[in-house]
């Protein structure tokens, strides 16, 4: 069934899709509607689910990872502040192995206040041992929980759904609503093997010490990378029983691009446009939106940059005396593999839009220049 | 002679409680109590640790060890599972120390009592930081010496009133009760098991490295501590108060310092200061246990 919603319903109904058993979230604009909806559905009795109003965003968390614990499918959402506020939790979701999903809505970190999109965010939790999956589209949010759940329960970490604030929280697209019966098929119920059991009574998380700590760390390595092997075949299995495709990264035209942009979110929609405008002036420029952020799709960068000459990566984020983010982990992936010379621009902080326009200005600036001649640019700042 | 407490033990020995840990005992009693059908779950504090390094642990019940602040939210998230996995019978319990309680970990705390969810959180009370080695808290008792409030500096707050302060919740169900009286500890929880709704124990739970006591003097303090007024042992039901342990004549508050080393720094002055606090606080108490 087709509908027309907005980013933060398509995370609601892909929860409830889902049939997350215990829900625990605290409002933050951009996130309500989420769990407006939510709410509703489950005061409807449409979902037999628990949904505890908690008095915050670490208590949210908290009751996710009991709920987990306890065996349940568990769901919060959030953003920026509310996500920061996590972060000691975001390390013992992982940590204990629970999986739990999250939407969280990328929303710029204060001060100074705001509430306009950019991925510091999420992006700044980064090494809590969260999958990190970002959307384009509200088809893609929504069909993004159900995988998130089977990804998640298969290797038994956890997942963060990632999308921009209001280009995408709050803008309404046509929204494919999958068959409740096609996603029990493809999501059954989960029996996690450790949960809390009263017939079989075991503790979780106590005091260990150096002789053991490491054997936990490089378990939870390896399940992410087990998780990049999920990731990749449920895509496949995805598509089969529901037409749509998600890999770890989404490539436009870049197989003869000369140049490719690389962008993550809705910024690849704008980039896509300015792609097309390009090529019909006969400059030949392609896009890859990075979709996967942890597990980090090293192979599959690397394939789709392999015929470039030049790689611009465009970040909504910064690492505050480095580069941005995403430019770090792909230079990274490169590094050994190419030569190409990789420029790295920062734009649309803070909400501030991303237009055709812009990354016509960062194809422009890089012009005929063989290497970088700054490690970072900067673009419509005002100075 | 018929026991006044179940025999069978759900935590056994090995733990790695100190020598007459107030907390050990309250445990112990707890669990005759609460029974096998329950889950668990310890912020951080001494629990962590007496329970005995991975892969061991001194309970016979399913153990959630979580973060610092987050017990009672922890434990609300369990329950709800619990709820909709057809298996609400079981009892959910949170189990932290004082600074869990009173100050880190107060607003999980709150929130799961403004919902009234049907969990047991029992604070155990050993009145600092013990874990991370003797700091007050918001339990710390005026006069008290702890590593951030030395001698030459005492400490000059009074206790934070924690069960006031769950008390303007609006409970069903909350008590306190001393390692010194586990017959009363084991009734209220037998009777509050049938309860639905949020239940908070406060249990004082003497230390002896924390208190500089002697390790036999455990239950003597607290004793003690209950019959000087220092700690009045009471159940609020439904926002009526009974006190159930009587003290109609106190004995003076010195007899219960004066054990303690923490408390040796305090001059005559000191002491009657100390007192007062004491009178005034039981006095509060004892206007509500005679309301109808
Ligand atoms: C967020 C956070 N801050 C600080 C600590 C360090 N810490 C661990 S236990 C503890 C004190 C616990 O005191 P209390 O709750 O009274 O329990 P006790 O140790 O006395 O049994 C502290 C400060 C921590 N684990 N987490
Ligand atoms: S320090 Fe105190 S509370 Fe902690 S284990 Fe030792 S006696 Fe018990
Ligand atoms: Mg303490």
């Amino acid at each position: 069934m087709k509908k027309v919603m907005m980013g933060n319903h398509a995370i609601s109904y892909g929860a409830t899709l889902s049939r997350v058993q215990v829900i625990a979230a605290y409002p933050i604009t951009p996130q309500t509607q989420v769990v407006e909806l939510l709410s509703e559905i489950v005061a409807d009795q449409k979902l037999k689910a628990e949904f505890i109003k908690v008095e915050s965003e670490h208590s949210a968390m908290a009751a996710c990872i009991g709920a987990s614990s306890a065996g349940a499918r568990a769901f919060t959402a959030t953003s920026a502040q509310g996500l920061a506020l996590m972060h000691e939790l975001l390390h013992w979701a992982a940590g204990a192995r629970l999986p739990i999903v999250m939407a969280n809505i990328n929303r710029a970190m204060a001060p100074p206040w705001t509430i306009w999109s950019d991925q510091n965010d999420s992006l700044s939790q980064r090494d809590t041992g969260w999958m990190q999956f970002y959307c384009q589209s509200n088809q893609e949010v929504l069909d993004s929980v159900i995988i998130a759940y089977k990804v998640a329960e298969k290797v038994l970490m956890p997942v963060m759904i990632i999308l921009d604030a209001f280009s995408l929280s709050h803008t309404y697209e046509s929204v494919d609503i999958p068959d409740q019966a096609l996603v029990d098929k493809y999501l059954p119920p989960f029996d996690y093997k450790y949960k809390l059991d009263v017939q079989n009574p075991h503790t979780y998380g106590g005091l260990t010490t150096p002789e053991w700590y490491m054997e936990f760390r490089i378990k939870m390595h390896e399940a992410m990378d087990q998780a990049l092997v999920e990731i990749k075949k449920e895509a496949v299995a995805f598509k089969k029983v529901f037409g749509r495709y998600y890999d770890t990264v989404d490539p436009y035209m870049v197989d003869d691009a000369e140049t490719v942009l690389v962008t993550s979110g809705t910024a690849a929609s704008t980039a896509r446009y300015a792609v097309d405008q390009l090529r019909a002036k006969g400059n030949k420029v392609g896009n890859l939106r990075m979709r996967v952020l942890r597990p980090f799709p090293f192979a599959d960068v690397r394939e789709q940059l392999k015929n470039a000459k030049k790689v611009i990566i465009v970040d909504r984020d910064i690492s505050y005396g480095y580069h941005g983010i995403w430019a770090q982990e792909v230079k990274s992936a490169l590094y050994g593999h190419s030569q190409v010379p990789v420029w790295n621009f920062i734009a649309g902080l803070g909400g501030r839009d991303i237009f055709p326009e812009t990354f016509y200005d960062i194809i422009a600036q890089v012009g005929k220049k063989k290497k970088p001649d700054q490690e970072l640019y900067w673009v419509e700042v005002k100075k | 002679m018929k026991p006044t407490l179940p025999l069978e033990e759900l935590m056994s020995p090995g733990h790695l409680a100190c020598q007459g840990c107030g907390a050990g005992i309250a445990m112990r009693t707890t669990m005759k109590a609460i029974g096998q059908d329950a889950i668990f779950t310890f912020p951080a504090c001494c629990w962590t640790v007496i329970d005995g390094p991975f892969p061991y642990s001194c309970l016979e019940v399913p153990l959630l060890h979580m973060a610092f602040e987050a017990t009672a939210a922890t434990a609300s998230g369990i329950k709800a599972a619990m709820d909709t996995l057809g298996k609400g019978k079981t009892t959910i319990c949170g189990w932290a120390g004082d600074g869990g309680t009173f100050d880190i970990g107060l607003q999980a705390l709150s929130g799961a009592a403004e919902r009234n969810n049907d969990i047991f959180y029992f604070c155990y009370d050993n009145e600092a930081y013990m874990n991370t080695g003797i700091q007050r808290s918001g339990a710390t008792p005026y006069g008290a010496w702890t590593t951030t409030t030395p001698v030459k500096h005492f400490k000059k707050e009074v206790k934070k009133s924690i069960d006031d302060i769950v008390a303007a919740h609006k409970v069903p169900y909350q008590a306190t009760a001393s390692v010194a009286y586990p017959e009363d500890l084991y009734k209220k929880l037998i009777k509050a098991k049938e309860i639905r709704g949020f239940k908070f124990i406060h249990i004082l739970a003497p230390c002896p490295p924390g208190w500089k006591a002697k390790p036999e003097d455990t239950v003597k303090l607290a004793r003690l501590a209950v019959q000087t007024g220092v700690f009045t042992v009471y159940e609020v039901e439904n926002g009526k108060y009974l006190q159930t342990i009587k003290t109609p004549t106190r004995k003076p508050v010195l007899e219960y310092l004066k054990l303690q080393g923490r408390f040796k720094h305090l001059k005559e002055n000191d002491v009657a200061e100390v007192q007062k606090l004491v009178d005034s606080r039981y006095a509060e108490l004892e206007k509500r246990f005679s309301e109808k």
